[in-house]
C-alpha cells in the first residue's frame, strides 16, 4: 500500500481471514494433542486396545465381550483411523453399534460417560451457562476496579493509595481461591448470613436478581484475584505510557491533565490488556475449578473435577475439548479487536 | 541576581518589547544523589519574527529549558525559579491552568523524534483537530478542514486523504511536517522547536529547515531552535546562545558566534563542526574530556577541566565563576581571559585551524 494514506477495507478483510483460518488450523493441531493424551498416550505406555475397552464395559465383563467392544469401539484400527472416527463423530455425530440396538449420538458427539451412561456434550451444554455467568459477572467487576486503581496509583505514585492498593493487590494476587472463598461462605453465608448458602444458582432468565444475589460472593471472590492482577498490570502500564513522548505532546497541545490522561495516556496503557483480558476469560469460561468447587456450582470446572475423581474420561475429555476451543475463540476475538484498536497491526 | 547579567530592560506588554523575556531562570531537580542544577540563571529573549539558537552538548540544560518555557516541569519534582515573561506575563509564578490555556495556542512546540512524539492509536488529522478544537470553539468539520489546510500548507500531498493516515504510515520526514502543522495549528506566537531535524536524514533536514524559516515569516512568531548542530542554527538564528553546564557560555547575535567567537567552548564547538565552505585543516578538533555532572558542577568556571585556556588565568577558572558580561554590543561571554586576549587566541590560533 502507498504510504501516508488510510488502511483500505480489503487489507483488513485479509486480516481477518488470515485470522480466522489461523483459528481453524489451531482447533486443529488442539484436537489432535487431545486425542493423542487420551488415546495415544496409554497405548504408548502399553495399555492394549482391551485394557482401553475394559472401560467401557465394567467390572464382571467376559474376556470376548471386551474384545468384541474393542472392535466395535475401533481400538484395533490404525491411531489416524480412530482419530479420524473420532473427529468425525465431535463434527458430524457417530453411531454406536450396540448389539441388538444402535444408538446415535449426534454432533458434536464427545462420548458417554463411564459413570451415569449419559452422552456428555448434553451435560456439559447445561453446565456451560453456569461457567459463563460466574465468569462475566467477575470479569465486570475486575475490568472496573483494577483498572481505575491501576489507574489512580500510577497517577499518585507514592502516595498512601498507591502503597496501600499495592499492598492490597499483592495479597489478592497471592490468596487462593479456595481460601477466600472458603473464608468468604463461612463469613457471609453461614455466620452473617447475608449472602445465600453455597451451591446457590438460579438461571438468569429465571429471576435475574436472584441470579446476581446467588453470584455475588463467588464474583467478588473471583474478582479479588484478577482484580489485583489487573491493578498491578494497569498501574505499570500507566507508569509507562505517562512518560511517553506523546503524552508531552499532548501537555504542549495545551489539554488538560484529564484529557491528557484519559485519552492519551488510558489509551496507550490499556490496549495490551485487551489481549490479557482475552485469554484470561477465555480461559475462565472453560471451566473455574476452584472458585466453582468452593463454593458448589455445577459448571464446567466441577464437572471436570467430578470426571477426574470417577476417572470419567469422556467427562473430562469433553471438558477440555471445550475449554480449548473458548480459548481459541477469545483469541482470535483478541486479534480481530486488536485490528480496531491498534492501528499498527491492521497494516502490517 | 549578581550572578546574572540581565540582557533586557524590563518592558511592558507593548508588542515593541521581546515576546519571551526570560530572566535568572533556575530549573532544579532535587534527587537521592544531590540536587540537580540543570539550568541555573539563564537569561535571554526573542523577538516576534526573530530566531534564537540555543546551542550545547547532551545534558547542558537546553531541552529543560524548553520544557520550562513551555511550563510542562512536573512541579512535583522540578524547582522552577526566575521568570519566564510570555508577552509581558510571568508564567513560572501563573497557576498551571493559564498556563496550560497559553501552551499550543500563543506557544508551541516541536518535538525531536516524531515517531514517538505522535499518539501511534489516533490519526494525524484526529491529532491535529485536537490542538485545534481546544484553543478554537469550531465544529469537528470545520477543524478537519482546517487540519486539511496546514498539511497541505507544510508541503503534505493529498492533504485530504492522508489526514486520516496514522503516523506510522507517513515517512520521517511527513512526521516531522505532521508534527510542524499540529504545532502551528493555533497560529502560535512562539515556536519552540527542540531538535526537530535530529531524527531525520540530512536531505530532509534541509527541507524541514526550509519550511520552519518560511512559515516564520509568514506568520512573523519567534522561533526557539534547540540543537547540538551549530550547522541547524547557522542556517536560521538571528541570535545564538551558547549552553554549558546549565548556563549561558556566550550569547550574541549569528555573526557575533560564528566570526568572532570569544569563548573557548564557542571555539570548541566550531572546531567539531564540518564545514565545506572553507579549505580547512584535515582534522576536526573535538573538545576532549565530557560535559560535567550536573550534580558536582566544576568550581569556578564549569568548563574549566576541558579548557586548553584555563591556566593562562592563574587559578582564577578554578575558584571564581566568570559572570556573563558584554565584550562588545549585544555580545556576551562568560570567561575571565581578558577580552583583547581571547580575541588574539581567535584570530591568531584558532581561526586559522578551523
Amino acid at each position: 500500500m502507498s504510504p501516508g494514506r488510510p488502511a483500505k477495507p480489503t487489507i483488513v478483510f485479509a486480516y481477518i481471514v488470515r485470522r480466522v483460518i489461523a483459528a481453524i488450523a489451531l482447533m486443529f493441531v488442539v484436537s489432535v494433542i487431545i486425542f493423542s493424551i487420551f488415546y495415544l498416550v496409554p497405548r504408548l505406555a502399553g495399555a492394549s486396545p482391551e485394557t482401553l475397552a475394559s472401560r467401557y464395559v465394567g467390572r464382571a465383563a467376559t474376556e470376548s465381550t471386551v474384545k468384541v467392544t474393542a472392535e466395535r469401539l475401533g481400538f484395533y484400527d490404525p491411531i489416524y483411523v480412530q482419530y479420524g472416527d473420532w473427529a468425525k463423530g465431535v463434527v458430524t455425530g457417530a453411531e454406536y453399534d450396540m448389539g441388538p440396538v444402535t444408538e446415535q449420538c449426534p454432533a458434536p458427539c464427545l462420548g458417554y460417560s463411564f459413570v451415569n451412561r449419559q452422552p456428555v456434550w448434553p451435560e456439559l451444554v447445561d453446565r456451560i451457562p453456569v461457567t459463563f455467568s460466574l465468569a462475566i459477572g467477575a470479569a465486570v467487576i475486575w475490568v472496573i476496579f483494577g483498572v481505575s486503581v491501576g489507574v489512580l496509583s500510577a497517577l499518585r505514585r507514592g502516595s498512601f493509595f498507591d502503597r496501600f492498593a499495592m499492598v492490597i493487590a499483592l495479597a489478592g494476587v497471592s490468596l487462593p481461591i479456595f481460601w477466600t472463598g472458603l473464608v468468604a461462605l463461612f463469613l457471609f453465608s453461614y455466620r452473617w448470613e447475608i449472602a445465600p448458602p453455597g451451591g446457590t444458582y438460579v438461571p438468569f432468565l429465571d429471576n435475574p436478581f436472584e441470579w446476581a444475589a446467588a453470584l455475588t460472593l463467588p464474583w467478588i471472590t473471583l474478582a479479588l484475584l484478577f482484580s489485583a492482577q489487573y491493578a498491578r498490570l494497569t498501574r505499570a502500564g500507566m507508569l509507562e505510557t505517562m512518560n511517553e513522548d506523546y503524552v508531552r505532546t499532548a501537555r504542549a497541545k495545551g489539554l488538560t491533565e484529564r484529557r491528557v490522561v484519559t485519552k492519551h495516556g488510558m489509551r496507550g496503557a490499556l490496549t495490551p490488556l485487551v489481549t490479557i483480558f482475552g485469554l484470561d476469560f477465555g480461559l475462565l469460561i472453560g471451566g473455574a475449578i476452584l472458585t466453582e468447587t468452593a463454593f458448589g456450582l455445577n459448571g464446567l470446572g466441577k464437572y471436570a473435577v467430578e470426571g477426574i475423581r470417577a476417572n470419567d474420561l469422556p467427562k473430562i475429555m469433553g471438558v477440555v475439548l471445550v475449554a480449548a476451543v473458548f480459548v481459541a475463540v477469545a483469541n482470535l476475538l483478541v486479534d480481530l479487536l486488536y485490528a480496531v484498536v491498534d492501528p499498527r497491526v491492521r497494516t502490517q | 541576581m549578581t550572578t546574572t547579567q540581565d540582557t533586557s530592560a524590563p518592558v511592558p506588554s507593548s508588542g515593541t518589547g521581546p515576546f519571551l523575556d526570560v530572566r535568572d531562570l533556575r530549573v532544579h531537580f532535587p534527587t537521592d544523589d544531590g540536587l540537580v542544577k540543570s539550568v541555573d540563571g539563564l537569561s535571554f529573549h526573542v523577538e516576534r519574527g526573530k530566531t534564537l539558537g540555543i546551542v550545547g552538548e547532551s545534558g547542558s540544560g537546553k531541552s529543560v529549558t524548553s520544557m520550562a518555557v513551555m511550563g510542562l516541569h512536573n512541579r512535583a519534582n522540578a524547582e522552577v525559579s526566575g521568570e519566564i515573561l510570555v508577552d509581558g506575563k510571568d508564567i513560572v509564578s501563573a497557576s498551571p491552568d493559564s498556563v496550560r490555556r497559553l501552551r499550543g495556542k500563543r506557544m508551541a512546540m516541536i518535538f525531536q523524534d516524531p515517531l514517538s512524539a505522535m499518539h501511534p492509536y489516533y490519526t494525524v488529522g484526529n491529532q491535529i483537530i485536537e490542538a485545534y478544537r481546544i484553543h478554537n470553539n469550531v465544529s469537528k468539520s470545520q477543524a478537519r478542514k482546517h487540519a486539511v489546510e496546514m498539511l497541505d500548507r507544510v508541503g503534505i500531498p493529498e492533504p485530504d486523504q492522508r489526514v486520516d493516515a496514522y503516523p506510522h504510515q507517513y515517512s520521517g520526514g511527513m512526521r516531522q511536517r505532521a508534527m510542524i502543522a499540529m504545532a502551528l495549528s493555533c497560529d502560535p506566537e512562539l515556536l519552540i522547536a527542540d531538535e526537530p531535524t535530529t531524527a531525520l536524514d540530512v536531505t530532509v533536514q534541509a527541507q524541514i529547515l526550509d519550511l520552519i524559516r518560511d512559515l516564520q515569516k509568514e506568520f512573523n512568531s519567534a522561533v526557539i531552535i534547540i540543537t547540538h548542530d551549530l550547522g541547524v542554527v547557522a542556517e536560521l538564528s538571528d541570535d545564538i546562545l551558547v549552553m554549558y553546564a546549565g548556563r549561558a557560555a556566550e550569547y550574541g547575535t549569528a555573526e557575533h558566534i560564528f566570526n568572532e567567537p570569544e569563548h573557548p567552548y564557542t571555539w570548541g564547538l566550531l572546531g567539531s563542526m564540518p564545514r565545506f565552505d572553507r579549505v580547512r585543516s584535515e582534522r576536526l578538533l573535538p573538545i576532549k574530556g565530557s560535559p560535567p555532572s550536573l550534580i558536582n558542577v566544576p568550581r569556578g568556571c564549569a568548563f574549566n577541566p576541558r579548557c586548553t585556556f584555563a591556566s593562562l588565568n592563574g587559578d582564577l577558572s578554578t575558584t571564581e565563576r566568570p559572570e556573563l558580561v558584554e565584550s562588545g554590543p549585544g555580545h556576551l561571554v562568560a570567561c575571565h581571559l581578558p577580552v583583547p586576549r581571547r580575541r588574539e587566541i581567535w584570530r591568531d590560533e584558532i581561526q586559522p585551524k578551523i
